[in-house]
């Protein structure tokens, strides 16, 4: 079984990312570090995320340093960033090249679903800024959607909450752990 | 733009699904994670929990049901009804809900909206407006708050709401069609996501009012019937809007 761990920072919504990674098989487990797979939940803001973490960020650096994969989700993804515009400029974890910028949209916040391409699947979205990244592999209406790199995935979307969709995006990438 | 969503709204009070005139007459119609879970099958892209309590006693079960409803329903939902803090909304959004709506709170201190938005983000908090002939209206639309409807809805945004949940009170539960002049007029005010709310009564309306807002809620359109939300998908397929 899966083992995951969830980064805790005050965030809001990580009983709903537990919820759906046991209702794909995964076991829930406090070891950040030990853990198959290391959750980067996110709602809220940058700045009090960044704070938030504390000392869990240097773990989440050693593990990406050393390979092992991490899940960013929305805000998670942003943080993984070298830096965003969000609170007037917040340095990120600089998992991953790039920055985070407002969101150009119509409307904004973007809420909604939306389809993502490649593959076409809708996942439900939530979001005031977007990660601007050459790791970018997926993109929904021109804002970049699934980043990878190295065994670092970030998702703008909220695969716990995309019904369906969702829970399968995430059984896959339980899996590959 | 995201696909444009369909919202069933689900009045709650005591932990139960009612149904009913306000507080006057309401009748148990379910428990709202068989019904939220049911809608959830049935298509919806997202659902809105309104409690309507009439004591706190009641509205204690309010954390409860938002629990419950999370380790069913994998997609996203709202819970309105008796918010007055930050402490109030973070113990939902902890509980497993996505956004929190405030009605009359914010109308009555509307600082309340930036202290949620700072706390939980702009895309958690929803700012409900009850209107009527351009004003708005406080307290389940019992009373004038004094308020141009589009002045509001401008200072929620200005304040850091995330999407504006527009009821029209002299077109609710009338399934006479959508208030579109208004909601088109509050659209143009602000560059917030709308949901409309009153007036739907057939897929015609529904389609009418995706046209000007980003998602339609459903209330008494739906009878409190799963099934029927999938039909009015399959009516608004054949109407041509693009539906998840």
């Amino acid at each position: 079984m899966t083992t995951v761990a969830i980064a805790r920072y005050g965030a809001g919504n990580v009983r709903s990312v537990e919820l759906a990674c046991r209702r794909v098989g995964a076991e829930i487990v406090d070891d950040l570090a030990g853990a198959d797979v290391a959750i980067l939940p996110g709602v809220g803001s940058a700045r009090s995320a960044m704070d938030g973490l504390g000392a869990a960020a240097d773990v989440l650096r050693a593990r990406h340093a050393a390979g092992r994969p991490i899940l960013g989700i929305c805000l998670g993804l942003q943080l993984a960033l070298d830096e965003t515009e969000e609170d007037g400029g917040v340095a990120g974890l600089g998992l991953v090249p790039g920055r985070v910028t407002r969101l150009e949209a119509e409307r904004v916040p973007r809420i909604g679903w939306a389809r993502v391409e490649p593959g076409g699947d809708a996942y439900w979205f939530a979001h005031s800024y977007e990660a601007r990244t050459d790791a970018t592999v997926a993109t929904s209406e021109g804002h970049a959607a699934i980043v990878e790199h190295g065994a670092f995935t970030g998702v703008q979307f909220h695969p716990e909450k995309s019904g369906a969709a969702g829970l399968r995006f995430l059984r896959r990438c339980l899996s590959r752990a | 733009m995201p696909l444009p969503r369909l919202i069933p709204c689900l009045d709650v009070a005591g932990g139960r699904v009612v149904k009913g005139v306000r507080f006057r007459g309401l009748r148990d119609v379910g428990d709202p994670v068989e019904l939220g879970t049911a809608y959830s099958d049935g298509g919806a892209d997202e659902l809105v929990f309104l409690d309507i309590s009439a004591t706190v006693e009641e509205r204690a079960a309010g954390v409860d049901v938002a629990a419950r409803v999370a380790e069913q329903v994998t997609i996203p939902f709202t819970f309105g009804g008796g918010i007055r803090s930050v402490a109030d909304a973070t113990a939902l959004l902890e509980a497993g809900a996505d956004k929190i709506s405030v009605n009359s709170a914010a109308l009555e201190r509307p600082d309340l909206i930036e202290e949620l938005a700072r706390a939980l983000g702009s895309q958690a908090v929803v700012v409900a407006i009850d209107t009527e002939e351009g004003r708005v209206r406080s307290h389940a639309a019992t009373r004038d708050a004094s308020r141009d409807t589009l002045a509001w809805a401008k200072e929620c945004e200005e304040r850091g709401a995330g999407e504006l949940l527009v009821t029209s009170i002299d077109r609710d539960g009338t399934q006479d069609g959508y208030d579109l002049a208004q909601l088109a007029a509050i659209g143009d005010a602000v560059a917030l996501p709308v949901i409309a709310s009153g007036g739907a009564g057939n897929a015609r309306h529904v389609a009418d009012a995706l046209e000007v807002s980003q998602a339609a809620l459903l209330a008494s359109i739906l009878h409190e019937d799963p099934e029927r939300l999938v039909t009015l998908r399959e009516e608004l397929r054949e109407l041509g809007v693009p539906l998840r």
